[in-house]
């Protein structure tokens, strides 16, 4: 059966390639911040791009930080990319036109700027996935395309637990995915990844 | 785990109203002007990256345009980078809508440099690629707009240096003194702007043979844009990694 993925829509960034990408692993997608959708799909994609209180913002204007709030309690697959990862978190450094916000916290940990002679990360990076990796499965040689110059750098935890986490090195080493049940998140952008990141979306609709 | 971003390798693609223009010879496509097409063909070749630059004179066929990368996006997962004819923060709104990953700036940003900073405000440097075409003279590099004619009464690696202050994420570099000779990229000038900037730098202009590629990294370009030697197929997209790869440098 055709999974059912939402892509919830909060005016960030370049989100047709991530309907097309997910539509050609075989979801059935919507691109909509509309609470019902949000809520009951399969599986929620939240992508981001861009800054990260901005991004915060723009998820408040739409609801969607109590609408992924709400997902993530009930136990709902949820997948963040990129700043759709890095709200997961508790903050960021990264320096903002507006006003300062919180990330969700639903690991802790800060988003730091990457400490690298060339900064934004912009290309194609390995990741090294820990054994076992459901996302990651017999894709443990291929590069992802990132494109970012924040990234959270230590080990994230949930109620003290460490989940599983993927690093990747740009300067430091630095949070390339996480997977901890139902919520997964990835630094790179699988939907621009070619193969390998069809693969992995792939993966991660196969289990919702 | 290799801990090295990959050195890309970029094809750029010149659009007119719709159609690839500066010669294309790939006997295996239907029509060789179809940008869509060729755009496939180069991400079957493992091509890290995209760049169409618009060269539509006319505004009017400037839907042609978002059409093109409209139907692109539809068809290649991998970056895409449009430049050509960027002006404003509506501009790049209405490219990334159409499914751009990355916008290229170039005489818009010398007419009013502010635009940059409004753009990485409104969606972040990263989308903000600084495209600039520098010449040799009077003994320092300088910018030039109207395809390397005229100058723009600009210090090329003090523009380069600013543009990054003002939010630029990437910086496409092309030598109109190599462009076109196959002689090799302007080692001097991407030596000069790596030393001014630490944000990505993309060597554009000169290339002919893999050696000059490997040359362009050596001296500093963490990616390698071309045109004509992919259109004619006087080397692949494979051809460029192999030879990088056996230089040292990681590729994809």
């Amino acid at each position: 059966m055709r999974r059912r993925v939402t892509v919830l829509d909060y005016g960030s960034g370049n989100v047709r390639s991530v309907v097309r990408m997910l539509e050609r692993v075989g979801a059935e997608v919507s691109l909509t911040s509309q609470p019902d959708a949000v809520l009951r799909a399969d599986g929620l994609y939240v992508p981001g791009v861009g800054n990260f209180h901005a991004c915060v913002q723009g998820l408040r204007a739409v609801d969607g930080l109590r609408l992924v709030r709400e997902r993530v309690a009930a136990g709902a697959p949820v997948l963040g990319v990129c700043v759709g990862m890095q709200v997961l978190f508790q903050g960021s450094v990264e320096p903002s036109s507006g006003p300062q916000e919180q990330g969700i916290g639903h690991w802790s940990g800060t988003v730091h700027r990457l400490q690298a002679p060339v900064v934004p990360h912009m290309g194609w990076s390995q990741v090294a996935p820990p054994e076992g990796s459901d996302l990651f499965a017999g894709l443990e040689q291929e590069r992802f395309y990132f494109v970012h110059s924040y990234a959270a750098d230590e080990t994230p935890t949930r109620a003290g637990r460490a989940p599983a986490v993927t690093w990747a090195e740009h300067g430091g080493r630095f949070v390339a995915a996480v997977e901890d049940g139902p919520v997964s998140a990835t630094q790179f952008h699988p939907e621009k990844s070619g193969d390998a990141g069809a693969q992995l979306l792939s993966s991660w609709l196969d289990r919702l | 785990m290799g801990v090295s971003v990959a050195v890309r390798v970029i094809p750029c693609l010149d659009v007119d109203a719709g159609r690839v223009v500066k010669g294309v010879n790939f006997q295996q496509l239907r029509d060789a002007g179809d940008p869509v097409e060729l755009a496939e063909v180069y991400d079957g070749q493992r091509a890290d990256e995209l760049t169409f630059l618009d060269v539509t004179a006319s505004s009017s066929d400037r839907e042609t345009t978002y059409d093109v990368v409209r139907r692109t996006a539809e068809e290649v997962f991998i970056p895409l980078t449009v430049g050509g004819g960027v002006r404003s923060v509506d501009d790049v709104d209405r490219l990334l809508r159409a499914g751009a990953d990355k916008v290229g700036i170039n005489t818009g940003a010398i007419a009013r440099p502010e635009v940059m900073a409004e753009i990485a405000d409104r969606f972040g440097a990263q989308v903000l690629v600084l495209s600039a075409d520098v010449r040799r003279a009077d003994g320092h590099f300088e910018v030039t707009t109207h395809g390397g004619r005229r100058s723009a009464g600009l210090d090329a690696i003090e523009w380069c240096a600013r543009a990054e202050r003002l939010g630029a994420g990437e910086i496409l570099l092309n030598s109109m003194d190599a462009d076109g000779t196959k002689d090799g990229f302007d080692l001097e000038l991407i030596r000069a702007v790596r030393a001014a900037t630490s944000l990505p730098l993309i060597a554009s202009g000169g290339a002919g043979t893999v050696e000059h590629f490997v040359e362009a990294v050596e001296a500093g370009a963490d990616a390698v844009l071309a045109a004509s030697v992919f259109h004619y197929r006087e080397l692949t997209v494979g051809q460029v990694k192999a030879g990088l790869a056996e230089a040292g440098y990681p590729v994809r």
